[in-house]
């Protein structure tokens, strides 16, 4: 058979793919486990053996305690907004609105845009500037008696609330995708069967469409979720390293970067990869367990 | 067939049942204009604030319109960034053509000549695309500074055509998987070997599947910061990392921040406007069971 040798070939074209992966990501993370279990602090390598200590320290350290309630903060606000945001303009757009193609790529169209670009735009919209300087949405909303908000820079934690304003503006229109395609996948017969039986809209999508919903609400909140966990471009571009709006992304890069703690650096990162693994090595498994039944 | 029986009932309601639905639409379509106002704002407020002159330009009067169409703002933020937003053409255009040639060739081997272990490779490689950068960016720039691949668009292209593996196969696996295995088989009877089958089955039927990942790596790596803000020196930023830059100094007006903010965005915006379906197509990929 002519094919044996084409099998090699298709293996040998794979191989650079499959060595780039395991030196750059599986290759790295273990570098990256090495140096967070070292003593390196300063621009030179120090692999001197540290044990757990940079974890126990990093654990211990009021920053990083602030990081860790800043990300519960922006992520409860952003998981919950991105999602009802985008559940009621899915629910909307099913309808076989006049126009729905337009109102689509309206709400989609941010996710075609860098974090960078909306931090800036967002950074003036929601300046939190008083008496002459007063700007951005804040004139707008004292334009209706409202206002003015203190936008990112109110008080912790609730600032970080606030951060999540442009990440829903950003994201909600993937949720809404994603939910109009979950929706469109529901047989009619299912909604006419209901109608039948006399349910009213609301019952339908309560008891009837929500509940066909909960795979794709499960993607939406692990993307969303380790989207969260990662957040980074936006905060630097909204509040360059304001340390009220921390995360953890920011903290190793500043201990990275700018203190040249490396091991302490390493040790945030290594907690940011454990954090996003929990949420999602069980969805890759699930995933494509239930590829391969259908 | 349920009209029927449904008729006795419909009568005592047919008063109603149309004002209701009136009003229902009336509000859907409110409430749909309202979220697309909230969507285009941030960009409203780019452009006629890029469109202003100078001297109209002026925290309180934010909203007003420009009194013309004038392009100060963008020639200053064009002086700023525009060295930043060619590197970002050299940068993202290689990228993503070497990134797609890489994906469909894997896509290929990883759905038409499955091996034993080649699920579990391509599930390996799938981890790679939720993984926080911050996890390996220490062993990158060491590994990067020891390769002398620090400070240039080389690097980076080298980071972002590795980085775009899982994506870039996933979404040619799953674009093959289309491809009837019938077609495959046609060909080998005929002779054709690994690479010919290639050529003349799978890449005239590849043009999409091209299309939606080098509009998804084009769009990515043009907004990339992290990968960019860490391995490129000044010379060589691309432009996000040239417009945080700009949107960090006091000395730039905020009209200027805001016009070099737009003319970031522009590119993609453009081929998002062009050609969204396919943009739709690569993002929905990443969801795995979207």
């Amino acid at each position: 058979m002519g094919s044996l040798r084409s099998r090699w070939v298709a293996v040998a074209m794979l191989s650079p793919s499959i060595l780039a992966v395991a030196i750059f990501v599986y290759g790295f993370i273990g570098w990256s486990a090495r140096v967070s279990l070292s003593e390196w602090r300063g621009l030179n390598p120090d692999y001197a053996w540290a044990g757990l200590q940079n974890f126990i320290n990093l654990f211990g350290d009021r920053r990083f305690q602030i990081d860790m309630r800043n990300t519960l903060v922006f992520t409860s606000f952003f998981v919950i907004g991105a999602v009802a945001v985008g559940l009621g303009l899915a629910i909307l757009l099913d309808r076989h609105i006049r126009g729905e193609g337009i109102f689509r790529s309206v709400f989609l169209f941010p996710l075609a845009i860098s974090l960078i670009v909306t931090g800036v735009a967002w950074r003036w919209m929601m300046n939190p500037a008083t008496g002459d300087r007063v700007s951005g949405l804040n004139l707008l909303l004292g334009g209706i008696g409202l206002g003015p908000l203190q936008w990112h820079t109110t008080d912790p934690p609730w600032g970080m609330a606030f951060v999540a304003l442009p990440a829903v503006w950003q994201m909600s229109g993937f949720t809404m995708a994603l939910f109009l395609g979950g929706l469109r996948a529901i047989p009619e017969e299912l909604k006419e069967a209901a109608r039948v039986d006399g349910a009213t809209e609301f019952q339908i999508y309560r008891r009837v469409i929500i509940p066909l919903l909960r795979p794709v609400l499960l993607s939406a909140l692990i993307i969303l979720g380790h989207l969260s966990l990662k957040v980074f471009d936006l905060i630097v571009a909204l509040s360059g390293k304001d340390i009220r709006l921390d995360v953890p992304a920011i903290y190793m890069w500043t201990t990275t970067f700018d203190a040249n703690n490396y091991a302490q650096g390493a040790a945030i990162g290594i907690v940011l990869l454990v954090s996003v693994a929990v949420l999602v090595v069980p969805y890759l498994w699930w995933s494509l367990r239930t590829e391969a039944e259908l | 067939m349920t009209a029927p029986a449904l008729a006795p009932k419909a009568p005592p309601m047919a008063g109603a049942r149309p004002r209701r639905r009136w009003a229902g639409t009336l509000v859907r379509y409110a409430i749909l204009l309202a979220f697309t106002a909230f969507f285009l704002l941030p960009v409203w407020l780019m452009l006629i604030t890029g469109l202003k002159r100078f001297a109209e330009v002026d925290l309180a009067h934010m909203w007003d319109l420009p009194s013309g169409i004038f392009l100060e703002n963008f020639s200053a933020a064009l002086a700023k960034l525009g060295p930043n937003l060619l590197n970002s053409v050299l940068l993202a255009v290689p990228a993503a053509g070497i990134s797609a040639l890489l994906g469909s060739m894997n896509g290929y081997v990883l759905s038409k000549w499955k091996f034993r272990g080649s699920d579990f490779i391509f599930t390996a490689f799938l981890f790679g695309m939720f993984i926080p950068y911050q996890s390996i960016l220490i062993p990158l720039v060491q590994f990067l500074s020891a390769i002398h691949l620090v400070g240039g668009i080389p690097g980076l292209i080298l980071v972002h055509v590795i980085y775009g593996i899982p994506i870039t196969t996933l979404i040619f696996r799953n674009y093959y998987a289309t491809v009837p295995n019938e077609l495959v088989e046609a060909g080998r009877i005929d002779g054709a070997g690994f690479f010919g089958i290639y050529r003349h089955v799978i890449l005239p039927l590849s043009v999409p599947g091209f299309a939606v990942v080098l509009i998804w790596q084009f769009t990515n790596i043009w907004n990339e910061f992290l990968f960019a803000i860490v391995l490129t020196r000044p010379g060589s930023w691309p432009v996000t990392v040239a417009l945080n830059n700009l949107a960090g100094s006091q000395i730039v007006e905020w009209n200027v921040q805001m016009a070099g903010a737009l003319l970031a965005a522009l590119p993609t915006l453009l081929v998002y406007i062009v050609l969204g379906r396919f943009f739709l197509r690569g993002l929905m990929a990443g969801a795995l069971k979207g």
